[in-house]
């Protein structure tokens, strides 16, 4: 992280491209922008093909012999396989309406960065090889060759793509690029190209339980210290169950929220929630991981961390399964779960056991978002809330990309921060719902050796933010992502300093009045409230 | 591809056509320019167009992924606007919306904005974010769509006996707002207006430029190819009409015939039709039936209440709860977790 210029130095970015036209000029691997390299004993774990020690920056990355002909092989297959694949390989009129709403070109300027030009890099193969005119006149209709040279700069520009769906909103043929780099990425694997990021993720995910490693007694060892945190701020210790049959809900959460602040203090806000319905609950050591690193190498490792919530839920024969806040969790529980691993035939249609509300909307997958339950309660008159708990936060809420573009999930959460926040306020209208803006570390990207390509990445949110700080003094960004929740600290705290990152249930719970409490003088964090200040500082 | 290749190759395939078909007809190949070119054309179009449209029909859709651009129905009481409805549409009937106002109108072309990063002292970093309302692209496609439907429509005319009242009317209308003999078309000075914007976005957006092929350029040459001949057909060398319809009625009920005395314009306008008619199956032209495929746009965002199939799903290989039991057990009862399987002592 030493060597990112600083934000000054950053925000002077060159989007005039050079005049070196993009087929001819290489990939320059440029340090802060490339992720490193997986370790093989990851893709052993996995059964994934070619493990074996190499590293990025190397002239040669150790591909197997006949890895041009296994790519193309794997290429044909995707194009016979996803209608979307195969379509937007063809109809794209590079009307260049996508260039200037991708957040790593509006940060970095770098013109393979335009979703348009990440795309045509595979396009170009495409031609090259699996149609008639770009077999017969080549270059001339957009095709080139398939080159060590080229393979490495997919990998570059493949690994410099969220995944965030913006620039498909803008699209006027909804060429999805987030599609493309998830296949494009599938393909860099088939020739053993991964980055250890997500692989080390998701092998720890597989064996495990979650992302960071955590066995079922570490998880609980860790949920057990939350409890204890609960009660010094209030008085309450939750008591939640662990692999627990006969339990009406599953719940799974993001390994995210316990792993690290301040996404810790949204799961103590679901565990005081849960012990002030009383509700029937349990969460588990296998199903330990809401979120999906799989998603971000191939849809079958997606399918593969995903199959865990399904089987789980079956053995402890819960009900339904109530989600936590997450991003691409979300997008994976609304748009592919069911496909994957459903239908979830064992579970009953989700009902509210303290509203009786029926979330038909979540009959077949069986899986409601946390937003929606407890939306559902407030205006259900279920929570005894004191907004003012919440005076010292001025908040503004930042629509994270999968919730947004592959969900459609913006009114819960802001109906939420209303009825427990008096002080909120929207960033402008270009950058929120569905224009919203990546945070600029998603799909795998948050890494360290990356570092300058997420503050780039990341800029274009940071920037609006400013823009409500600056106007509203708003200091706290709240989010139902925990990535957002991971990487906007240090993101924020190198573009908008004084600007903290609260989950939404972190703020439910700060204001949730729980019979037989203690006086609360502090939130969840151990700040001092409004008006509770200058106490603080007696103790101290 | 160098910016010369993308640009002055098509220009030069374009005038090379022209001039092929007009020494072509100069040597007496009429027939061919005339009759078996745009016979060979439309064949080319039409197994093209469907072969292509039936590999896309063929290839399986496997996850149901729209793109959500508005509030997805949830709760009952969540407010959900008419925009709502039609963007994150949860029927078929609401797809269908969408799909029509992407088609007709150019939905998503009409969020386009400008990203402008302007210096900025207010702020420590030096820079600020403008988002600048920026419609000319939108509203420069709609010209060129909409100015060439009526063109192509006010062409039929050219295939019937008589053309029937509504083509009559869309003559008149398209006629009606310049006063000038011959009538001016309204459609056809709007195309070629449209063409030359579009060209030279191409050509002066460097990003534009930077990303355009010579596949982006050609179809702009070709239509502005076919529309100055036609002007000039129109306008200036004056063309024989009654036998062009002779020709054109001739190819349309299949007794293809080549009248006397029509001018050599004619033929280039016709050849370069008929090239790029050719030419459309396997170019980017096919983002017309293009756009109705895509997923992001014509399916509904109902994945939570209607379970979606994939035809090839398949099991690969998991790693179970007791898998995780097995590996854990001993820390497991020692944690105070629930066993399937008790260590036996």
């Amino acid at each position: 992280m030493a060597n990112v210029p600083n934000p000054e130095e950053l925000t002077k970015v060159e989007y005039r491209p050079p005049l070196e036209p993009w087929m001819d000029s290489k990939a320059e691997f440029k340090k802060g922008a490339y992720c490193n390299a997986a370790l093989p004993k990851w893709l052993e774990i996995l059964d994934y093909p070619y493990p074996r020690e190499w590293s990025v920056t190397d002239e040669d990355w150790k591909l197997p012999e006949n890895w041009k002909e296994i790519f193309l092989t794997a290429f044909e297959d995707r194009l016979d396989r996803f209608r979307s694949f195969r379509l937007f390989m063809d109809i794209c009129v590079r009307c260049g309406a996508c260039a200037d709403k991708c957040h790593y070109f509006i940060g970095g300027g770098d013109p393979k960065n335009m979703p348009v030009l990440r795309a045509e890099l595979l396009r170009s193969i495409y031609r090259r090889y699996f149609t008639r005119a770009g077999k017969m006149f080549g270059k001339l209709a957009g095709a080139r060759d398939l080159t060590e040279d080229v393979l490495k700069e997919l990998f570059y520009y493949f690994y410099q793509c969220s995944e965030c769906r913006r620039c498909s909103v803008f699209c006027p043929f909804g060429i999805d690029m987030a599609e493309i780099t998830i296949l494009g990425r599938e393909l860099l694997s088939s020739v053993g190209l991964n980055i250890e990021w997500i692989m080390a993720s998701v092998g720890s995910c597989y064996r495990t339980g979650s992302h960071i490693g955590a066995p079922p007694h570490a998880y609980k060892d860790t949920i057990e210290f939350f409890e204890e945190e609960c009660e010094e701020v209030t008085g309450i210790k939750p008591n939640p169950s662990f692999n627990r049959k006969g339990a009406e809900i599953l719940f799974v959460a993001p390994s995210g929220d316990y792993f690290a602040d301040p996404g810790t203090y949204t799961f103590m806000g679901y565990l005081l929630l849960f012990e002030y319905l009383g509700l029937d609950y349990t969460v588990s050591g296998y199903a330990a991981e809401g979120g999906n690193f799989g998603y971000f190498m191939s849809h079958e490792m997606g399918k593969r961390l995903n199959y865990k919530i399904y089987a789980e839920a079956e053995r402890l024969g819960v009900k339904w399964i109530l989600g936590g806040e997450c991003g691409h969790m979300w997008r994976v529980l609304n748009q592919y779960m069911d496909t994957w691993n459903g239908p979830a035939d064992f579970l009953e249609e989700p009902v509210s056991p303290i509203t009786g509300t029926k979330f038909e909307n979540a009959k077949a997958t069986k899986m409601v978002h946390i937003t929606e339950f407890t939306a559902d309660l407030i205006r259900n008159g279920k929570l005894n809330l004191d907004k003012s708990r919440n005076d010292h936060i001025i908040t503004t809420f930042h629509d994270s990309c999968n919730p947004a573009r592959a969900l459609g999930l913006f009114e819960e959460p802001r109906y939420i921060i209303n009825n427990v926040c008096n002080n909120f306020y929207e960033m402008p209208e270009d950058t929120i719902r569905e224009k919203t803006f990546c945070c600029g570390s998603g799909s795998g990207l948050n890494a360290d050796e990356n570092f300058e390509l997420r503050m780039r990445g990341g800029f274009p949110r940071a920037n609006a933010l400013r823009y409500v700080h600056e106007k509203h003094g708003v200091n706290h960004l709240s989010c139902v992502c925990a990535i957002d929740r991971a990487v906007f600290p240090p993101l924020l705290e190198y573009w908008v300093p004084g600007v903290d990152v609260t989950g939404v249930h972190e703020m439910v719970a700060n204001a949730l009045v729980i019979p037989g409490e203690t006086e609360r003088k502090t939130d969840l964090r151990f700040r001092p409230l409004k008006g509770f200040e200058s106490e603080e500082t007696e103790d101290d | 591809m160098s910016f010369n290749l993308a640009y002055y190759f098509p220009l030069f395939s374009v005038i090379a056509l022209l001039f092929i078909s007009y020494l072509g007809v100069r040597v007496g190949l009429e027939m061919f320019f005339g009759v078996i070119m745009p016979y060979l054309a439309f064949i080319v179009f039409f197994v093209g167009v469907i072969d292509r449209i039936v590999k896309w029909a063929r290839t399986p859709v496997p996850y149901r992924i729209p793109t959500t651009c508005g509030q997805n129905k949830t709760l009952p009481w969540i407010k959900r606007t008419i925009r709502d409805k039609f963007e994150n549409p949860e029927s078929m009937f609401y797809v269908m919306g969408r799909m029509f106002m992407e088609v007709f109108f150019f939905r998503s072309l009409f969020r386009n904005m400008r990203t402008e990063l302007r210096p900025w002292g207010k702020y420590p970093e030096g820079g600020k974010l403008i988002y600048w309302s920026s419609k000319w692209l939108w509203i420069g496609a709609l010209a060129f769509h909409y100015s060439l439907i009526v063109i192509l429509l006010r062409h039929l005319r050219f295939f019937m006996e008589t053309s029937p009242s509504c083509l009559n009317l869309l003559e008149s209308l398209d006629g009606f707002f310049i006063i000038y003999a011959p009538t001016v078309y309204l459609s056809g000075l709007v195309l070629l207006a449209a063409i030359i914007y579009l060209l030279l976005r191409r050509i002066f957006d460097m990003k534009v430029r930077y990303i355009s092929l010579a596949a982006d350029f050609f179809p702009l040459f070709m239509i502005l190819g076919i529309g100055i001949t036609g002007l000039f057909m129109r306008y200036f060398y004056r063309v024989d009409m009654v036998a062009v319809k002779e020709l054109t009625l001739g190819l349309a009920t299949f007794h293809p015939t080549i009248p006397e005395g029509i001018g050599a314009i004619f033929y280039m306008h016709l050849f370069l039709v008929a090239v790029l008619f050719a030419y459309f199956p396997f170019s980017k032209l096919m983002h017309l039936p293009g756009v109705f495929f895509s997923v992001t746009r014509n399916m509904a965002g109902n994945n939570r209440w209607k379970r979606h199939e994939n035809p090839w799903e398949y099991e690969p290989r998991h790693f179970t709860y007791m898998d995780q039991e097995d590996m854990y057990r001993k820390q497991m009862k020692k944690a105070g977790i629930p066993l399937e399987k008790d260590i036996e002592e």
